[in-house]
């Protein structure tokens, strides 16, 4: 009967109005990508030699410290998923240090993507420079918004975890901000390859 | 009514409906002039009536949003208004100011005015929707102002909802971008992204939140839906608009001296434009599936959906149809730019104004329950009137334009078509165009006529 109950628990997890919100961005980032993949057709050889000026290693960073940031916060709603009675505030105590190790990750991002726009505008490259680094800053810009957002979001679930928020009955929140984070983290897992690697 | 300060509103939606009149009747002057285009020349001419009519509009749903929050205002803040007073004073302040400029702009020649107050001390005056006097603008400003204070005290001192801290922050944000109308670049461009901060910012960012928020309370009275059910939507259906608003403003940068990145971002912000009035229209056919209460207001309802749905067929898919920058390329500025302008504030603006009045105006004139069954039974034809008519002269308008670009954008220069051959070509879509027209303004007085209907229960 219990494993029943389990299998009907609500799909997608987290709210109906995050769900909404990731088609969007999923369709929005996604005519981005189809658009770069488009323009670059017309200008191959700008689009190779204006990717060698991107600090890949700087990328592949960006890259681990998103996804263990999301491997931290699936700990944190694993955390409370089944936490009942007495265990939930202790349960709630481990997905906010989880939390907390996530939302350092999600700084540490924005710092290392403030530091990659640095040296990018100190070389003097704006969105009017050609097309390759206009849907490089159009992404990427657009994008670190998103990782913000992401933080702010996760900051404020870690406030509900200090209160002994959330529990096996109520998740739905913690899961929406982690569905969210997880968007954040998979528009980069495609963001990266394509703008930085392929060629 | 639950408060007796509601009450201010009512002069208010009954001048929004008088200068409405106005406004279908000097856009049926122009609609002929397309026809035949020396009719009632020299006495009124085209660009004066198009300066008229677009002026009408903005005003007259000024008009209709103060009515509409100085009646919401006091229910959701659950107690009376701060200042009736003040928003009397401020009706009959933006009356007089806006009955002069009207006057100002039929009786006076344009340039003669911009002399008559003293444009060139600051000039503002001769852009589109802006062309009010320097002196009018500061005028504005100081009534939104008041009106602003007004609303502000009656929130702080009172019950805080989502709905009315979302009217709020579109009011806000209605007074703060106005405020770029106050600056005149000498470059055209510069001048151009200035005035679009106030017509785009105020049509497709602010305006939604203000329609939003009445949407939202004439569901919640109409139906009697979980405040916190309704919350989320609207919170859903503000952040939409808001990014794909504020980042859509890009749409009106193409092709104008402004950077090509524009169009990356112009045409894809706006793509997703269209998503909050799809949104608005689950929301209200959901608060309605799920209703709790059957209020006696049926007609009231019946303009909520028609809001959403008009709404989304307007902004949502006729601004979605030339949005697209290399779509725009060819259709800027021809007669599918009027169809969207038409539909598009019709089906949002002037709707939601008309679901406020017809939920409200029963109430404020001692009838809780709504009109008796006749007055809605009339009211519901001016509404197909109305709708049909707004739609049939947006169709006719779309077909226009299609061949206004067909003809005139297409070909090479040496095929092309001038603009006047074009718009001879176009006159019989014209007509089309004029007799929609005319039912959209038999439609209006119908729904007048609406409010003098007398049956049993009105009686009683």
């Amino acid at each position: 009967m219990n494993n029943q109950v389990k299998i009907k628990a609500p799909y997608p997890p987290g709210d109906f109005a995050i769900w909404l919100i990731i088609y969007v961005e999923l369709v929005t980032f996604g005519l981005l990508f189809i658009g770069y993949a488009f323009s670059r057709r017309g200008a191959v050889d700008i689009f190779n030699s204006s990717q060698l000026v991107l600090n890949q290693t700087s990328g592949f960073i960006d890259t681990l410290i998103l996804v263990t940031g999301s491997y931290f916060v699936v700990k944190a709603v694993n955390a409370v998923k089944t936490a009942t009675g007495k265990d939930i505030k202790q349960a709630n105590t481990i997905a906010s240090k989880w939390l907390f190790a996530s939302i350092l990750f999600g700084i540490a991002f924005l710092i290392n993507k403030l530091l990659e726009f640095s040296a990018i505008f100190g070389m003097g490259i704006n969105l009017s420079t050609n097309k390759f680094f206009m849907f490089y800053l159009l992404l990427t810009m657009f994008h670190f918004m998103h990782v913000t957002l992401g933080t702010i979001i996760l900051f404020n679930v870690r406030r509900r975890t200090k209160k002994s928020g959330y529990s096996a009955e109520d998740h739905r929140g913690i899961e929406t901000g982690a569905v969210y984070w997880h968007l954040v983290d998979l528009l980069w897992i495609i963001l990266f390859p394509l703008i930085y690697i392929i060629r | 009514m639950k408060y007796s300060s509601q009450m201010v509103a009512k002069p208010y939606f009954i001048f929004a409906l008088i200068l409405l009149a106005g406004e279908i009747l000097f856009g049926l002057t122009m609609s002929v002039q397309y026809i035949y285009g020396d009719f009632l020349f020299p006495e009124l001419p085209f660009n004066v009536l198009r300066m008229v009519h677009v002026n009408l509009l903005i005003v007259l749903l000024l008009f209709g949003f103060m009515g509409s929050t100085y009646y919401l205002i006091p229910e959701e803040a659950e107690r009376e208004l701060w200042s009736p007073l003040l928003a009397k004073i401020t009706f009959w302040v933006f009356v007089v100011a806006g009955v002069l400029t009207i006057l100002g702009y039929l009786f006076v020649p344009y340039a003669e005015l911009t002399k008559l107050t003293m444009n060139d001390l600051w000039p503002t005056m001769g852009r589109e929707f802006l062309e009010q006097p320097t002196i009018t603008k500061i005028g504005i400003v100081l009534v939104v102002l008041s009106y602003l204070l007004n609303v502000t005290m009656t929130v702080i001192k009172g019950r805080k909802t989502t709905v009315s801290i979302i009217l709020l922050t579109g009011l806000f944000g209605l007074a703060f971008f106005f405020l770029f109308a106050f600056y005149f670049s000498d470059n055209m461009i510069m001048d151009k992204f200035y005035w679009w901060f106030v017509v785009h910012l105020w049509v497709e960012a602010t305006w939604e939140l203000i329609l939003g928020a009445l949407l939202a309370f004439v569901l919640v009275k109409l139906t009697g839906v979980d405040r916190e059910h309704i919350d989320k939507w609207l919170y859903l259906i503000i952040a939409m608009t808001l990014i794909a608003g504020l980042a859509g403003t890009g749409h009106h940068f193409f092709y104008m001296g402004a950077p090509g990145y524009w169009l990356w971002i112009g045409s894809i912000a706006s793509a997703a434009e269209p998503i909050p009035f799809f949104l608005m229209i689950l929301f209200a056919y959901n608060m309605v599936k799920n209703r709790r209460i059957q209020d006696d207001n049926k007609i009231a309802l019946t303009w909520a959906k028609g809001t959403a749905v008009v709404g989304f067929l307007g902004a949502g898919v006729w601004g979605f149809m030339h949005t697209l920058a290399p779509v725009d390329y060819y259709t800027h500025g021809t007669q599918l730019t009027a169809a969207h302008g038409h539909l598009s504030f019709f089906g949002a603006y002037v709707m939601i104004c008309f679901t406020v009045i017809s939920y409200a105006m029963p109430i404020l004139r001692g009838r809780p329950h709504g009109n008796g069954p006749k007055s809605q039974k009339v009211e519901l034809i001016s509404f197909w009137l109305m709708v049909i008519g707004m739609i049939g002269l947006t169709l006719a308008l779309t077909v226009a334009g299609v061949m206004q670009i067909e003809m005139q954008r297409m070909p090479d220069n040496a095929h092309a078509l001038s603009f006047m051959v074009a718009q001879a070509k176009i006159a019989p879509v014209y007509i089309v165009r004029s007799l929609f027209g005319v039912m959209v303004f038999v439609g209006l007085l119908t729904y007048f006529y609406s409010f003098f209907v007398k049956d049993a229960r009105t009686v009683s």
